[in-house]
């Protein structure tokens, strides 16, 4: 213990082992700051917030430090990135075979997961720290903070399925508490059961593929169902294989359902309908929720069971047409959407859409894998310019106590900082270069055009349309019209920790880009490297800079253009504003379908049959016994009289058996 | 004549059932109580009777018959003590205004 805090201290020249052992404080430090302060409230009261942003900053530090030493030191061996399980704990065993382990594996997809959700969580907290000033349940705001933090970081590690299931369902039970943490309002209770029931349903899936894949191949751990899978000569990939069910093979059906609980928790088409109403939370969990918790867990399972979506044709391009489905469909709701925290939620989901058929379109191993990093790569991007967009949405929430575009405009020159920081993450999602976004999206982009043309064309479309919903957004938010007189400049931006994530995530969201992220992450991991192509850039880079005009000419100034567009467009325009009716879908299919044909037969043989054999075993009973009451007169010389015949009759039968 | 077994057991039957009778019409406890004995004391009477006219070299009958007098003896401190005791918190020995428990 000493030595691990000394080594934490003195950082350098130590071998991974040592330095990848103090990966287990990163997972620690999030659940004592979640224990501390969801027991000791009485007495941490007043210093929650620094309190929880302590121990943060310490795990982040300890997150970049592995970091550097996993991808500049000791990580790499002969040119492969190594897997290492640093803690590893015999946790259930069942059989003499079957054992569950729980522990923390770190390969390169884990480390930079690590250092994304620590520091972004950690950006989280010192913005909360203005931002949930005065609340009531500051505290309670906090421990929530630490318990999801740890169920990503605790899921980002997992060496094992289970391990990696049982995470998966804490970061369900943590954004159930954070959006449903303003529970006096009922729309926050119902946004809060809605994540979870539709996160839940999906989670079955991924359950039930954990089962059958691991029943397959004897083993939860990720490196032997890697392994035992990828080698095709195997026993285990013969039986999964050549087994099938409704026409599509084990293995098929395995992955299928794995990715149905990713597409729960990453709001992939058509399960996304808790993201938009999760924006019931405060606007910080909305950040740690859509940049680096919670959504991208679903992208982050895909990428590490990449492996073994790779040999199957049939998943991976379901994974491909979800991603760019969804990515699609949620950027053109988002344009239409007027509540500043839905149209970020959408864009979240065209964005993660983006990872998914980035993933979907890769292949295994190098050059070809360019798919696979370039998804991360988004991963990474994303979490900086996604959480600075929301922190800057928060800041003018904040400022305005409103959520819709039309009581905002003309705010650029009350929040001069918020203003700089929404221009930079706009243009980062928007791909204008040298911003963070342009170099994953472009990536991205071409990973799609060397593998599927079709998808290649709506993925540039969409990046257009993205283009042009989030410039829509910062020109309503900041130009359009004059500020409402009623807000001040004694209304200032919030204190410093509110100012200073906004600052910082800004500085990263424009530099970040730069980064050789395939000469890191890879599906093999194997580095190699991959050059931007000047002139395929130059029609999504125009195309998004058509977008931005667009945006510009319709909102710059208050006019009445837009309106005259979506009145010449009003059936598509209503649709898309009505999230194009997959809501009432759902409502139609649960109430109308299920309750109606499944809910109430089985209520009314609750009620009548169930009900009914219990009400007539009871209603006998006490027949009987009101029939029977009055032989307990309470006069005592009844009684007597009873036990005289009765020693009669006894007296009787046995003479009569006597003789 | 000579009395023999069967007017002895004629006696004790009577006397039994007199009591049994006493028991069942009584409403006094103190009445109920005599009956009681009475029925008891036919017991004694049988009891003596058969080892007299049956076993005339053996004792256990009458030992037997000791007993029930000193168990009697017993039976009847306790029962009064339960009778003055229902006095005090009924002001009354009359076993029907007794029916509490029948609640």
């Amino acid at each position: 213990m000493r030595e691990l805090l000394f080594h934490i201290i003195a950082f350098k020249n130590l071998p991974l082992g040592v330095v990848g052992g103090a990966a287990i404080w990163i997972i620690l430090l999030p659940l004592a700051n979640f224990v501390l302060l969801g027991l000791g409230k009485k007495y941490l009261k007043n210093i929650a917030g620094i309190f929880s942003t302590v121990l943060l900053f310490v795990a982040t530090i300890i997150a970049l430090n592995i970091a550097y030493h996993y991808f500049f030191i000791d990580g790499k061996v002969n040119g492969v990135y190594q897997t290492i399980n640093v803690y590893q704990m015999h946790w259930l065993s069942f059989t003499e075979t079957m054992h569950v382990e729980i522990g923390i594996q770190l390969d390169a997809l884990s480390v930079m997961m690590l250092v994304v959700v620590t520091f972004i969580s950690l950006m989280v907290h010192l913005f909360s720290l203005g931002y949930m000033k005065g609340e009531e349940r500051y505290c309670n705001y906090f421990s929530y903070l630490g318990l999801f933090t740890f169920s990503m970081l605790g899921l980002v590690v997992a060496t094992n399925l289970l391990q990696l299931y049982m995470c998966w369902e804490l970061v369900g039970i943590s954004s159930y508490l954070l959006i449903g943490f303003y529970f006096q309002k009922p729309s926050a209770v119902a946004a809060a059961k809605k994540a979870f029931i539709v996160t839940r349903f999906a989670d079955l899936g991924l359950l039930i593929g954990i089962l059958i894949l691991s029943f397959n191949t004897n083993s939860f751990n990720f490196q032997t169902i890697i392994q035992t899978l990828t080698n095709t000569q195997s026993s285990s990939f013969i039986s999964i294989t050549a087994s099938s069910f409704l026409g599509m093979s084990t293995l098929t059906w395995a992955l299928v359902l794995i990715f149905i609980g990713g597409a729960g928790k990453s709001a992939m088409l058509p399960l996304h309908i808790w993201l938009p109403d999760a924006m019931e939370g405060p606007t910080p969990v909305s950040a740690l929720i859509h940049a680096a918790t919670m959504v991208v867990a679903g992208v982050f399972l895909v990428a590490k069971l990449f492996a073994v979506f790779a040999i199957n044709v049939t998943a991976l391009q379901l994974v491909a047409f979800v991603g760019i489905a969804s990515a699609l469909f949620a950027a053109i709701i988002a344009c239409t959407q007027t509540d500043i925290k839905r149209v970020l939620a959408y864009s979240t989901m065209s964005q993660i859409g983006y990872m998914m058929f980035a993933l979907g379109v890769s292949k295994y191993g190098g050059e070809e894998g360019l798919g696979y990093s370039a998804a991360l790569f988004h991963l990474f991007t994303h979490a900086f310019f996604k959480s600075l967009l929301f922190l800057c949405a928060g800041a003018v929430i904040h400022l305005v106590h409103s959520n819709e575009m039309k009581d905002m405009g003309g705010l650029k020159k009350l929040m001069p900082i918020t203003h700089i920081a929404f221009l930079i993450a706009c243009m980062a999602i928007a791909g204008v270069p040298p911003f963070a976004g342009f170099f994953s999206k472009e990536e991205i982009l071409s990973a799609a055009y060397q593998n599927n043309k079709t998808i290649y064309i709506i993925a540039l479309i969409t990046s257009a349309i993205t283009a042009f919903y989030m410039f829509r957004l910062y020109f309503s938010i900041f130009w359009n019209k004059p500020h409402d007189s009623r807000l001040t400049a004694h209304h200032s931006e919030g204190t410093l920790t509110m100012k200073l994530p906004l600052i910082i995530l800004m500085v990263c969201a424009a530099t970040v880009g730069f980064i050789p992220f395939s000469e890191f992450l890879s599906s093999n991991n194997q580095p190699y490297h991959s050059a931007i192509n000047i002139g395929f850039s130059i029609l999504p880079v125009l195309l998004g800079l058509g977008g931005i005009l667009l945006a510009g000419i319709l909102y710059f100034k208050q006019n009445n253009k837009a309106d005259k567009i979506t009145n010449s467009f009003q059936v598509i325009y209503k649709a898309a504003y009505r999230k194009f009716y997959i809501d009432e879908l759902y409502l139609f299919i649960t109430k109308k379908i299920i309750f109606n044909c499944i809910g109430k037969p089985a209520a009314w043989f609750d009620r009548n049959i169930i009900d009914g054999c219990m009400n007539g075993i009871a209603s006998v009973a006490s027949f009987i016994s009101t029939s029977i009451k009055n032989i307990q007169s309470g006069k005592v010389q009844h009684y007597t009289l009873y036990f005289f015949a009765g020693v009669a009759v006894l007296l009787m039968a046995v003479l009569y058996v006597w003789s | 004549m000579t009395v023999g077994l069967t007017h002895i057991i004629v006696l004790s039957t009577a006397l039994f059932f007199i009591g049994m009778y006493g028991l069942f019409t009584r409403r006094n406890m103190i009445t109920m109580l005599m009956s009681i004995e009475l029925m008891l004391n036919s017991v004694n009477i049988n009891f003596v009777a058969f080892n007299k006219y049956l076993y005339p070299d053996k004792m256990d009958g009458i030992f037997f018959s000791i007993f029930i007098i000193a168990i009697a003896a017993a039976e009847a401190a306790v029962a009064i003590a339960i009778i003055i005791n229902l006095y005090r918190t009924h002001k009354s020995i009359d076993v029907d205004d007794v029916t509490d428990l029948k609640q």
